[in-house]
């Protein structure tokens, strides 16, 4: 396994999602329209639904991960992993759904927050997952810390579909669904941006989730061999400097 | 699993009467909760009267917080703990168990907050059966998943802060449904209470099996 985080995968992914996020700026900022009754406003559909989706989708997959985690026949530690991952993903895309909804709804309800379901519910969504990365930096055996985390996410993510059917469960301020229908309610190029913003957050989601994955792979790595690593240091410490690192300056010892 | 559930609650409510924390310690902490929210509002009894119903489920709240704390902290002490997992006791009647300890203990603690609300906030008691179905699905709910979140941060070091961080946005559904379906009880609201006691059983009913099938997992390891 290489020291760093990033692979051929990583790289690719990366630059697509570079790639797209810039076509969704021009098409967001300057091709599309501005809308009748919102204005520029609208551009912000190009940002906040596909946010908001990815970090249903990133408990989603937290959700998942933690249930094979816990299913004996499917245990294994890369579960967990991808489940905190993708939880704290989750976390940062859930927080800036609410942010982005937040600068939205000042301008078109007149309010920044507002005590509706779906907002209600996202926030909670968010404070629970709070919990959830709380509870993964616990320390202790990794085996026990796994497993309570496994239960913990599986529990926070019944929230999800819950918040997802809030508009149509409650008579919400928060529009209800405009594509997820038989005649979304969008059209032509308002509606391939709002597409390709959805794909341009869904490789930024890839892309952070692998690196993210890969780090924890590392930590745990160093948690193994920390100490071996350390030993090694300290032996090092002892021995005679070699020439070359004393000529070029770079020592072991602190000078005063 | 209903004996072994029988037998932990009773073990856990014996500590509870022989230590008396709960009557020394958590009671007068509920009936503080109480008079500061007093201090902090309005005392103006109008005000009172109508936020009682939330105010009422707050401190019942805060309480099932220090119950399920206290619950965990017996079994932390002379690694209590190991041996009730080696007792052979069922697992999902060590929840039942723990979790019906505590859920006695809050109804307890709610009579003596209803009489809290009726004597400071000037609240008159109405609308009997609708007042006690909800307070007691949101009682079994309340029981239900703080005992499942205190297994899940019972032997951590920094369990005291992360118990209510786990807790408190989880029982939001609780305390929401608890308050308006009292609302409607006393007179405040012309809701149908009834439908907030649908979700608060939802709730107790999926905390209840959750923990039922969880709790084997979760004392194995922690």
């Amino acid at each position: 396994m290489s020291a760093g985080t990033g692979n051929r995968t990583t790289r690719v992914v990366g630059l697509a999602a570079l790639a797209s996020s810039a076509l969704v700026v021009v098409l967001g900022l300057w091709v599309t329209p501005p809308d009748v009754t919102q204005g520029d406003l609208v551009r912000l559909i190009y940002v906040h639904p596909a946010v908001s989706t990815w970090a249903f989708a990133a408990f989603g997959i937290t959700a998942l991960a933690s249930l094979l985690y816990l299913a004996p026949r499917t245990r294994s530690q890369r579960w967990d992993m991808i489940a905190g991952a993708s939880a704290e993903i989750g976390v940062v895309f859930c927080a800036l759904s609410l942010a982005t909804g937040s600068i939205w709804g000042r301008p078109a309800w007149g309010v920044w927050w507002t005590w509706d379901a779906r907002l209600t519910l996202t926030a909670l969504l968010c404070a629970l997952f709070l919990g959830y990365l709380a509870l993964r930096r616990t320390g202790g055996a990794i085996e026990a810390r796994s497993k309570r985390s496994a239960v913990a996410g599986v529990m926070f993510a019944l929230v999800v579909p819950v918040d997802h059917y809030a508009t149509q469960w409650w008579r919400t301020l928060h529009q209800a669904n405009t594509l997820l229908r038989t005649d979304p309610l969008i059209h032509g190029e308002q509606l391939w941006t709002m597409l390709a913003s959805f794909l341009s957050f869904g490789l930024i989601f890839a892309w952070m989730l692998i690196h993210r994955f890969r780090l924890e792979q590392l930590e745990v790595r160093l948690e193994s061999e920390g100490l071996a690593m350390a030993l090694e240091a300290r032996r090092a410490e002892g021995a005679p400097q070699p020439p070359d690192a004393v000529a070029a300056g770079v020592s072991v010892e602190a000078r005063p | 699993m209903w004996r072994d559930a029988a037998l932990v609650a009773g073990k856990d409510l014996r500590i509870e009467l022989r230590s008396r924390v709960a009557i020394n310690q958590v009671a007068p902490f509920a009936v503080i909760v109480l008079v500061l929210f007093g201090f902090a509002l309005e005392p103006d009894r109008g005000f009172l009267t109508t936020a009682a119903p939330g105010l009422f489920w707050i401190a019942v709240v805060f309480c099932a917080l220090l119950a399920v704390q206290r619950s965990f902290a017996v079994e932390a002490s002379d690694s209590a703990k190991d041996s009730l997992r080696m007792s052979g006791l069922d697992p999902a009647g060590i929840f039942l168990g723990k979790a019906g300890a505590v859920g006695l203990e809050l109804v307890a603690l709610e009579v003596l907050l209803v009489a809290g609300i009726v004597v400071l906030y000037g609240t008159t008691l109405q609308g009997g059966t609708l007042l006690l179905a909800a307070a007691v699905a949101a009682t079994v709910g309340l029981a239900a998943c703080g005992t499942l979140y205190g297994a899940l941060s019972a032997g951590l070091r920094v369990r005291e802060t992360l118990l209510p961080l786990l807790i408190l946005p989880v029982v939001a559904p609780v305390l929401l449904g608890a308050t308006r379906a009292w609302e409607v009880a006393l007179g405040q609201s012309a809701d149908n209470g009834w439908q907030w006691v649908i979700l608060l059983t939802v709730f107790a009913v999926i905390y209840v099996t959750v923990g039922v099938l969880a709790f084997g997992t979760l004392l194995e390891e922690a």
